[in-house]
């Protein structure tokens, strides 16, 4: 039996079976049997795991000292090890599992393929909304969705496939890396010594410290993609991104949703309007949301769990067939050996870095999850970047630099980029907030996808763009158009100026430029 | 009655009166408590006895209560608070000189194992506060008044409202503590803040006021800039106590306006969310609007025409974000007269000629949504009246015809105290 409960004869198992280690694997592994297995065909399976771990891999005989080794191949890792290799470096990657680390294996990758398949079940049921007669019955084949992302990550890991780096000049290694001293690493059994190094070994999820949750058996967004059918009751604890990304895909694929969020709101941080509009979203689908509802027990009662709920005095308890948690992450470092190297780091935020994502070993550096309290897949690939300019390039650049966007992927989606107001506010800077209503915007009117709005905030007197918030149904789609403004210092007013093609949603970036503009010209004649 | 022959005042004055009437038909006389709603069984809320303590006085100037009558009732209800339990139980009345958000009509024991609530026992206070201020002879009544309002104003405990943190706690319950979120984002504390900064006893940090403004918005909205707060009543509830035309804190300092022109323009925006009516819902239009934290047709999902629609219960409903299901609060329209009566009469005219089963009685119920079908074109129907909408209607329409209130509540030292502790400067703030 393959670990994620698919049998593939004929591969070979050797050095590749069920890990029970920080990284990757274990997420293809279903915790219940009964409901796995929806995943791999044999062709499938083989032809992802030639990519991303040939069961085959012999790792390359270390010959010198490395310029650049990089532990963990997710996006940061596979970034710079291309560049690293580009720039004619000796490089060596290191990776535990599989190549692409949690966005490929068990993050963007399979989390988004099943949110589109889970909108469009949305779709077929609000058809008549549209136009389009409602299908008379709408059969849900939740391992059809499944087989769907493996085809995606099998065609998808084929970009960074171990032979195509060893082709590109990186040293593929397979295999548990430690530091054995400040410029050595070492993996399967062998000894690499390096000029630079870079740790981009990621997170993992962390587990909420619930009595009887570990008993009782939970779900995470490491094992839940292997599911052959959607679970007839799930509850869902979080109500952060993953929670209620994860929470409106299984509601739309057919299950009975609770959500509990220990929080007023959902999307803690965010915008409040846009929580607002999404607990509106989600409770139309469906789910039943408890907001500012902690879990404070869960007890298994044969297949089915009871978990305990608490609001304020309020106890109520309410049995479910699966759990799943979405609660954050915790970053990969304990198994590094990272005092070896002088490297300091806290188990929760990770490795501690400087602005130029150098570690408390000047020749080590971090990017990605494993140092960043931004836990994104570009943030990965933005600060990889920045390692390869200061650590091979002598460069200079700064983490604190960046204008970071990110989106939450629920329908609509939820994206955000630069300062909140109260961040604003906080630092002293007056601003104003330019806002068009979807309901405004001729494209979403006819796709009557009119729930959302989209903010722009300026620092008052000037058109400067200090963030914005998007949420609108391809939100993360227009964020960067915002993005773009802000790192390139292009004002709200310019924005207006830039022809932006009809009708389209993004037209409400012109909007709001437009309503800037005439604010402009009612103050100067005032 | 031809409405539109009637004349403004008067229309405003029939409507004023009725509303008043509540209080008079779901009061206990014996502890002054007045119910939450007039549905059988109701509690008492905190926050209605508040505001039934300030409309005592609209009615006396009105000619609808004695100044005796209105005095008695105001002392029974202040003995009652002075002299309820205050501790850790339970079933107490309150604690640390807040209240229970809603008292049982007769014992005055915490109903519904509801909340030891900061901001009802806020509009509580104002009412205790506005009442002092009246009652200002020399009659051993009067002068008792004056007395338990200093007394129940000066036992609470602001400071422990606050705990450890930078803003007010929404509430506190005796068997789980603190609610573990505050206030965020433009609100109804305003007046919460006014009081709790004023205090001679435990008053709030100075610093806390400047916490909860940063979390402030001030946005451009349909072309119309002001600091957003989606549902109606926010841009309401501390106006009815405080004239804040002309004074202004820091935040209206920067942005050049005042928490009444703020008022105004968030009346205007719920008119023109009305006019666009992205939802399509029966009834909104320009003549027709008001959403705010009411009643409603209860959480279910239907089939309305082609259209599946979600309707809420008892929501704060909000422009330009929602929740909206189609539900206008008619109260909330008309109690934002003081700021633009240009709109705000016109809406009333409307509601009377298009819903006259719902205007009959000159007396508005909690809401109504057209588009949920029932008896006639106004649709579902929220049953009886709630205390609040109509305190607010009564201090509302009288501050519009007056200022009776406002000009009360000048005299009232703390407000001012609370005002400019807040940062508040200029207008009727400035020495004489």
């Amino acid at each position: 039996m393959w670990p994620w409960g698919c049998a593939v004869p004929g591969l070979p198992a050797a050095g590749f079976g069920r890990h029970d280690s920080y990284q990757d694997l274990g997420v293809l592994v279903s915790p219940d049997e009964t409901n796995a297995g929806a995943a791999w065909s044999e062709g499938e399976g083989r032809a992802f795991l030639e990519s991303v771990h040939p069961p085959d891999w012999k790792n390359p005989h270390p010959a010198g000292t490395y310029d650049f080794v990089i532990l963990g191949a997710g996006p940061a890792g596979l970034l710079a090890a291309r560049g690293a290799a580009i720039l004619g470096r000796k490089v060596a990657l290191i990776e535990r599992n599989l190549l692409g680390g949690n966005c490929l294996n068990v993050g963007c990758v399979p989390s988004k393929a099943l949110i589109r398949t889970s909108r469009l079940y949305a779709r077929m049921r609000a058809a008549q909304e549209v136009g389009v007669p409602r299908p008379e019955k709408i059969q849900i084949d939740v391992a059809a969705g499944m087989q769907r992302i493996r085809r995606l990550q099998a065609r998808l890991a084929r970009t960074d496939s171990a032979t195509g780096l060893r082709e590109h000049g990186v040293d593929v290694y397979f295999g548990a890396a430690r530091f054995a001293g400040p410029t050595t690493v070492t993996v399967a059994g062998a000894a690499l010594r390096f000029k630079k190094a870079l740790i981009a070994t990621g997170a993992r999820p962390m587990a909420p410290e619930i009595p009887g949750l570990i008993e009782a058996g939970y779900w995470t967004n490491e094992n839940v993609f292997a599911l052959a059918a959607a679970p007839r009751r799930l509850l869902v604890i979080g109500g952060g991104p993953l929670g209620c990304e994860l929470a409106q895909a299984f509601c739309r694929l057919g299950s009975q949703v609770i959500i509990v969020q220990n929080e007023p709101m959902f999307l803690p941080g965010e915008e409040r309007d846009a929580a607002q509009i999404l607990s509106d979203s989600l409770a139309r689908d469906g789910l039943e949301i408890h907001l500012n509802t902690q879990v404070v027990a869960v007890r298994g009662q044969g297949a089915q769990k009871l978990v305990e709920l608490a609001s304020d005095d309020n106890r109520t308890s309410v049995e479910v067939d699966e759990i799943l948690t979405g609660i954050g992450r915790a970053p990969n470092v304990e198994e590094l050996n990272l005092d070896a190297a002088r490297v300091a780091f806290d188990t929760t935020t990770g490795i501690r870095v400087n602005d130029f994502l150098q570690t408390t070993n000047a020749r080590i550096y971090a990017a990605g999850d494993v140092c960043l309290a931004h836990k994104f897949t570009h943030m990965a690939d933005a600060t990889a970047r920045i390692v390869l300019h200061n650590a091979l390039l002598r460069g200079r650049k700064r983490l604190s630099a960046l204008i970071v966007p990110w989106c939450t992927y629920t329908d609509p989606e939820i994206a955000h980029v630069g300062l909140y107001v109260r961040d604003a506010r906080e630092q002293g800077i007056p601003v104003k907030t330019f806002t068009i209503l979807m309901h405004d915007v001729d494209r979403a009117v006819t796709d009557g996808d009119e729930e959302g709005f989209l903010k722009i905030h300026v620092k008052e007197g000037t058109d400067e763009i200090l963030g914005a918030t998007v949420v609108a149904p391809h939100a993360g789609e227009m964020i960067n158009e915002l993005c773009l403004a802000m790192t390139a210092g292009i004002g709200l007013e310019e924005l207006g100026h830039v022809i932006h093609a009809y009708p389209t949603e993004a037209e409400a970036i012109k909007m709001a430029a437009d309503a800037y503009y005439r604010m402009r010209l009612r103050t100067a004649r005032a | 009655m031809n409405d539109a022959a009637e004349s403004d005042e008067a229309l405003l004055a029939r409507f004023q009166c009725a509303a008043f009437d509540y209080f008079l038909s779901h009061c206990n006389p014996a502890n002054g408590l007045v119910a939450d709603t007039s549905r059988p069984g109701s509690p008492s809320s905190i926050a209605v006895v508040g505001l039934a303590l300030s409309c005592y006085a609209v009615a006396v100037e009105r000619g609808w209560m004695t100044r005796a009558a209105a005095a008695a009732r105001t002392l029974a209800t202040l003995r009652f608070f002075w002299t309820s339990e205050q501790s850790e139980a339970g079933d107490a009345t309150g604690y640390k000189g807040f209240y229970y958000h809603f008292l049982d009509m007769h014992s005055g024991r915490r109903a519904w194992q509801s909340e030891l609530s900061l901001i009802d026992s806020t509009f509580l206070l104002a009412g205790v506060l506005n009442a002092s201020v009246y009652f200002s002879a020399d009659s051993g009544d009067e002068g008792e008044i004056r007395a338990l309002a200093a007394a129940l104003y000066g036992r609470v405990d602001w400071q422990w409202a606050q705990g450890d943190a930078p803003t007010v706690r929404q509430g506190w319950k005796p068997d789980s503590g603190y609610f573990h979120y505050g206030w965020e984002g433009y609100s109804e504390a305003t007046l919460l803040y006014v009081l709790g900064l004023a205090s001679p006893t435990l008053p709030l940090s100075p610093e806390s006021y400047g916490a909860w403004t940063a979390t402030y918005q001030w946005e451009n909205i349909y072309d119309c800039e002001f600091l957003y707060a989606g549902p109606l009543f926010i841009h309401q509830f501390s106006h009815a106590w405080i004239d804040f035309a002309g004074i202004r804190d820091d935040f209206m300092r920067e942005k050049g306006s005042d928490y009444f022109v703020n008022s105004r323009r968030a009346t205007y925006v719920q008119r023109e969310f009305a006019r666009r009516n992205p939802h399509a819902f029966r009834g909104y239009s320009e003549q027709c609007w008001g959403i705010s934290a009411n009643d409603g047709p209860g959480l279910k999902t239907l089939a309305v025409g082609d259209t599946e629609r979600r309707f809420y219960g008892y929501a704060a409903r909000g422009v330009p974000y929602g929740p909206d299901d189609g539900t206008l609060a008619p109260c909330a329209a008309l109690a934002s007269l003081p700021f633009a009566p240009e709109i705000v009469v016109p809406a009333l005219r409307t509601l009377c000629e298009r819903y006259p089963r719902l205007t009959q009685a000159s007396r508005l119920p909690g809401g109504f949504n057209p588009t949920l079908p029932g008896a006639g074109p106004e649709g579902w129907v929220s049953e009886g009246y709630f205390g609040l909408d109509q305190g607010f209607i009564v201090l509302m329409i009288e501050n519009h015809r007056s200022r009776l209130i406002w000009q009360l509540m000048r005299r009232c030292p703390y407000v001012a105290v609370g005002l400019r502790r807040a940062g508040f400067t200029g207008g009727w703030l400035r020495p004489p």
